[in-house]
């Protein structure tokens, strides 16, 4: 079970990503567990500065836009 | 989400990128030519007289919702991919510790390649004073942000031409400039909400750079026109629906009595009614576009431009996160002191 992290306020973008993430995730048949980091200060905390952020394990490996689908499976399955 | 749609989704091949993008382009060029023919067969379609008022404001609509479109897609797909060479953590990185005067000029050109959206505008202002940089060249960021940001330079020069387009990119980045230092002197800091100060000194991770193809930073263009276009259309047709009422409606005498530069009090009362109002810049610029041919000042114009844009209750209703509300009083009559200023300059020099 792999802890994913969506950062971002709850605009629509931010909703995507983590759809994204679930979609991905199911794809490679992993088990994630996706959670949605709404507060502005632990976003900031995390240093995510443009959103969506996106950790993996808590490790950041995105900010800013929507991810790749591509690299989200590389991100994921790392 | 099928593996099969997954792959489709990501997978043109890159030539068809190549060729595709310049395409596009040149269609839409193309399109953008033939504007006025179609603007004029459509109105003539309709059973009401070219000349009436209606017929005026109708032609309006149909010439500038079409353009107003075009130039949106072409402005929004260049600047995305241009903006993909920069990140808030590039822009912080420059930034952080230049305290020296020229931090607030870099600040803000800075602030007009760096692509952030209002909905993230908390993370990044926590994210640049945890890092040191100081508060004042933080604020010149984030008016020249959407101040001079290059959809509204964009559709200035192209629905009112290069000559305003140039006056307010200058004036807008003065604005941008000299409020954040003013604010830098005013040491502001202990207005900030208790919890942002005591971040000061705390350690914050930052995401790895991600290494972009050409095909790419392409697909970023294509995304941010997907998004912002979807976002904004709306306000465009508000806006070219109220420009077209007062470029068919309204009487020029009325025009230059209310917005003309004879009336001292048009240029903070076009301020006080830019602030509240909620659009975005392309929806504010067909209004200005209508306002400017109808004979209203330019000082006068200017100021509800940059009061509509730069200042918006929802930003600042965002931030008050991590501002309290004197400072974000404060701030508000330090921006909206150099747009009056300006307003006043040209209404006095025109």
């Amino acid at each position: 079970m792999k802890t994913i992290k969506v950062f971002g306020p709850g605009c629509k973008r931010c909703e995507t990503t983590a759809e994204m993430v679930k979609a991905a995730a199911a794809e490679l048949g992993l088990e994630v567990d996706v959670e949605k980091v709404t507060d502005a200060r632990a976003i900031a905390m995390a240093g995510v500065m443009s959103t969506p952020g996106i950790s993996v394990e808590g490790t950041l490996v995105h900010a800013g836009g929507l991810p790749d689908a591509g690299k989200l499976k590389d991100w994921l399955s790392a | 989400m099928s593996s099969e749609t997954l792959e489709r989704h990501s997978g043109a091949p890159d030539w068809l990128w190549y060729l595709g993008v310049p395409l596009v382009g040149a269609v839409l060029w193309l399109l953008y030519g033939q504007l006025v023919p179609f603007s004029e067969w459509i109105t003539g379609l309709l059973p009401v007289s070219r000349t009436s008022h209606t017929g005026e404001a109708i032609a309006f609509f149909v010439y500038d919702v079409p353009k107003v479109l075009l130039l949106l897609t072409g402005i929004v797909f260049v600047t995305g991919v241009l903006r993909s060479w920069f990140s808030p953590e590039k822009t912080r990185a420059i930034l952080a510790g230049k305290r020296q005067i020229w931090g607030y000029p870099l600040a803000a050109f800075l602030g007009v390649l760096t692509p952030f959206c209002s909905c993230s505008s908390v993370p990044l202002f926590i994210g640049f004073v945890s890092a040191g940089i100081p508060l004042g060249v933080t604020f010149a960021f984030l008016i020249a942000g959407p101040m001079v940001g290059p959809v509204g330079l964009g559709l200035l020069y192209g629905l009112v031409g290069w000559k305003i387009a140039t006056i307010y990119l200058v004036f807008g980045f003065s604005i941008a400039t000299v409020s954040g230092y003013v604010l830098g002197q005013m040491r502001l800091e202990r207005y900030l909400q208790d919890w942002v100060r005591e971040l000061n000194a705390w350690p914050v991770g930052e995401p790895p750079e991600e290494a972009l193809t050409l095909v790419e930073r392409l697909k970023i263009g294509v995304e941010q026109v997907r998004e912002i276009v979807g976002k904004v259309w709306i306000w465009v047709l508000v806006g070219i629906g109220i420009g077209a009422v007062i470029h068919g409606y309204v009487p020029e005498a009325m025009m230059l009595k209310v917005m003309g530069g004879e009336a001292w009090w048009s240029v903070p009362s076009a301020v006080a009614l830019g602030v509240p109002m909620y659009t975005n810049a392309a929806g504010v610029i067909p209004i200005v576009e209508a306002l400017l041919g109808k004979g209203a000042a330019l000082g006068t114009t200017l100021a509800f431009m940059m009061s509509v844009i730069a200042l918006s209750l929802p930003e600042m209703i965002i931030l008050k996160q991590v501002l309290t509300l004197r400072l974000i009083a404060i701030f508000i009559a330090v921006v909206a002191a150099g747009i009056l200023a300006t307003g006043y300059l040209f209404n006095a020099l025109l």
